[in-house]
């Protein structure tokens, strides 16, 4: 009850001082000198109030304050405390919350951190990053308040969506935020560098950091979400071009893309148009997966039209912000003459525009995939759905150029170049055909397709070991990700290839027998935890080379809500993982039972965390030049 | 009579306009090739040519009309108006239930009988899917 009154004021204080923030940022632009450290303090400031707030709403979980209509909706007194406090950012209202948490976060780090840039350059940067904070703060206060009271108090609450209730949703939203939100800074500092027109190498260093540290937590926090499905959800995949994972594969395209081409500003002052519409583009696309994800539309879009006054809010913010940034990029934006001229066909600079090209269509693919039957139900009211064949359709082809380029570029030098170590590049080409050939002999299915795309992924995983070797040190962070991507992509094409299922309804005590496996379901026992009845399954599983395993796939029966979720068992080794789930079918004695061999998919994993890792020795190696 | 240079500009935005025109008519076909339509069992029962193409079905689930063996669950979709047999091999989600909504994917042997692929339920108590509200109107 307190902490709803604690943390409702501290947002509109909060608010207010974003306010102020910007008057005085504004009044005094041209006599900056005096204002740094008052900016600081009231920066700092805001910051506190939103973590107070924050802190205040944690709070109101903990102590299962349900005259909280967030608290009411979300949680249960026996809920587990760990839960509890997750539940916090587990909804529309506490995730935004968390939102601005990280937006107020990334920009005090932000001004502490770059006390070495143009004061004229942070205030501006302030501001925009306030405008950004602001529409939050008021979004937050105006429709979907965390802090909402109800009357009279109900005595108990609705729980916590099950699925919802695991380790790893824990921290996925705050580490996906932190790589949403980081590229809010790199909006903010866009604009104002453009409208300085200090858009120069200088400053492509300066703000590669904070490219950088927005990447590797949006990897990462993909990388967690689709671990989370693989073992939570049960499909036993790892990426279904769901909807609400495309839309945080959105964003991380256009950074990835962005990754590289401020590589090229940095080191040849050039592309500094496209270095603006990506930072733009991120950003955007960032808001645009939160709130699609958060506000329903994806889902339905009937819940839309249900709650104008949100969905409302959210376009008409995120089309002035769009307007504003295209203004500021139209008017203030005017790149050098000569910038066209100055490309030869074969040097890096090329290459890296090309990997561009390549993500800028990755990503419309994507997009329209999305966002194209949320417009066809909007403009026909037409039901349709769009399914992985047409990402695999779109997306595969143009992967195999993709790879080769990967594969080349990045040996390529500035300016102009000669394709070096022609006789290397060829060999190792052939090796990797012939190699990828063997593999995919004893498949007639797809057997091109096949061949080319693992020669062309063999053959980025021999030059990035080749670099390793020959190079030493030069470039590690790039051959780190470039080696973790050629992995993954290899990771994916095996496991493709090589996974088994079986599929099959089993009563109690019945064996299920194929030509190499044979399962039995030996019995089940059931146990009572906190908030939920566990219902173990006792299989064991014979495999073709004799080995016997058993296996303990689980369901759990939550009290409330009332809602069954399957805890698969899997079995992970480094070559492959043993993946079982049992489902229960209403009023029948069988369980629906999967088992499946997955190849490689701890690579899978791995060579994500790989990709991440790449960027955070960059990171580590930039910060070591500068001291 | 033209420069080198701009010869060679002007070959480029060739090339790049033939490309942007094959990759949108690349999209475009992919797109209306694996677009899934959805239907209700209604709008199956009065259409006058059934559909070819992979299709998904909404509905509820009709009371005791689960039946299941060791391969096989059979089931009914119903929209109070008209109804359809499924037939499906393959995982069910833990929210199938009866009189509960669900989405099935899969393809139409005729007016009555449906061979699924894939059974769509949301993991929440609450959630109808939105194909499946508007099949069912104002139920």
């Amino acid at each position: 009850m307190i902490f709803s009154i604690i943390g409702h004021y501290s947002l509109i204080l909060g608010l207010c001082l974003g306010l102020i923030l910007v008057y005085f940022s504004v009044k005094n632009f041209q006599n900056s000198k005096l204002l740094d450290t008052k900016i600081l303090s009231l920066t700092f400031l805001q910051f506190f109030f939103v973590v107070i707030s924050f802190v205040c709403l944690i709070l109101s979980f903990v102590l299962s304050d349900f005259s909280n209509e967030t608290v009411f909706n979300n949680s249960h007194t026996t809920k587990p405390l760990f839960y509890k406090i997750a539940g916090t950012w587990g909804n529309h209202e506490g995730s935004l919350l968390l939102w601005l948490f990280v937006l107020t976060l990334f920009i005090l780090v932000f001004l502490i951190r770059s006390k070495n840039q143009p004061t004229k350059y942070k205030i501006l940067t302030l501001v925009f990053q306030q405008i950004i904070i602001i529409g939050f703060f008021s979004f937050i206060i105006l429709t979907s308040s965390p802090f909402n009271y109800i009357y009279p108090n109900p005595v108990e609450g609705l729980g916590l969506n099950p699925i919802l209730q695991d380790p790893a949703l824990v921290i996925h939203p705050p580490i996906l935020y932190l790589g949403y939100v980081g590229s809010s800074i790199i909006f903010s500092s866009v604009l104002a560098a453009t409208t300085l027109k200090m858009i120069n190498k200088r400053w492509a260093t300066h703000i590669k950091k904070w490219v950088l540290i927005s990447w590797i937590f949006l990897t990462l926090g993909i990388l967690l979400g689709s671990i989370w499905a693989y073992y939570e959800l049960g499909w036993g995949g790892f990426w279904f071009w769901d909807p609400v994972e495309n839309v945080s594969l959105m964003p991380w395209l256009a950074l990835t893309a962005l990754l590289h081409c401020i590589l090229v500003l940095e080191k040849r002052l050039i592309l500094s148009s496209w270095v603006i519409i990506l930072s733009i583009a991120t950003f955007t696309l960032s808001m645009c997966g939160t709130f699609l994800v958060r506000s329903g539309i994806l889902n339905s879009v009937h819940t839309f039209a249900n709650d104008p006054e949100r969905g409302l809010f959210i376009l008409i913010f995120l089309f002035s912000l769009i307007f504003l940034s295209l203004i500021i990029f139209f008017f203030f934006h005017k790149p050098k003459k000569n910038n066209f001229e100055s490309f030869f066909w074969l040097s890096k600079e090329t290459s890296i525009i090309i990997n561009n090209w390549f993500m800028m269509y990755f990503l419309s693919v994507v997009i329209i995939g999305t966002v194209y039957p949320i417009f066809l139900d909007v403009l026909s009211s037409q039901k349709i759905s769009v399914g992985p064949p047409f990402y695999h359709k779109l997306i595969i082809p143009f992967l195999m150029p993709f790879l080769l380029m990967m594969a080349i570029g990045p040996n390529l030098k500035w300016i102009k170049s000669n394709l070096e170590n022609k006789i290397h590049l060829a060999t190792l080409l052939v090796i990797s055909i012939l190699l990828s050939f063997l593999i995919v002999k004893n498949f007639d299915k797809n057997f091109l397709v096949n061949t080319i795309l693992i020669s062309s992924a063999l053959y980025l995983f021999f030059i990035t070991i080749k670099d390793f070797f020959i190079k030493k040190n030069k470039n590690v962070s790039k051959n780190v990700s470039h080696f973790g991507f050629s992995l993954l992509i290899l990771s994916i094409l095996f496991n493709n290839l090589f996974s088994t299922e079986i599929i099959t309804n089993l009563k109690v005590g019945e064996t299920f027998v194929s030509n190499n496996t044979k399962i039995v379901f030996e019995n089940i026992n059931q146990k009572q935890k906190k908030n939920y009845r566990a219902i173990f399954g006792n299989f064991s599983i014979e495999n073709a080379d004799g080995t016997v395993e058993k296996m303990l796939p689980e369901l759990r029966i939550y009290n409330q809500p009332n809602i069954v979720t399957s805890e698969a068992d899997i079995k992970t080794t480094l070559m492959s993982d043993k993946f079982l789930v049992i489902n229960l079918v209403q009023n029948q004695e069988y369980f629906n039972v999967r088992y499946q061999v997955k190849p490689f998919m701890l690579w899978i994993w791995l060579s994500v965390l790989l990709i991440s890792f790449g960027g955070l020795i960059s990171l580590i190696k930039r910060n070591e030049n500068e001291k | 009579m033209y420069g080198r240079k701009v010869k060679l500009r002007f070959l480029f935005i060739v090339v790049v306009l033939i490309t942007l025109i094959l990759i949108v008519f690349l999209v475009l076909k992919s797109l209306e090739e694996n677009v899934v339509y959805f239907q209700s069992p209604s709008e199956i029962n009065t259409s006058t040519e059934l559909d070819k193409k992979k299709i998904r079905i909404g509905g509820m689930v009709k009371k005791n009309s689960i039946s299941i063996n060791s391969n096989e669950i059979n089931f009914i979709i119903t929209d109070f108006k008209n109804e359809i047999n499924v037939i499906y091999t393959g995982v069910i989600p833990n929210l199938f239930e009866e009189e509960k909504g669900v989405v099935a994917e899969g393809y139409l042997k005729d007016r009555n009988f449906f061979s699924a692929t894939k059974i769509l339920a949301k993991h929440d108590e609450n959630y109808m899917p939105p194909e499946v509200k508007s099949a069912l109107g104002e139920n």
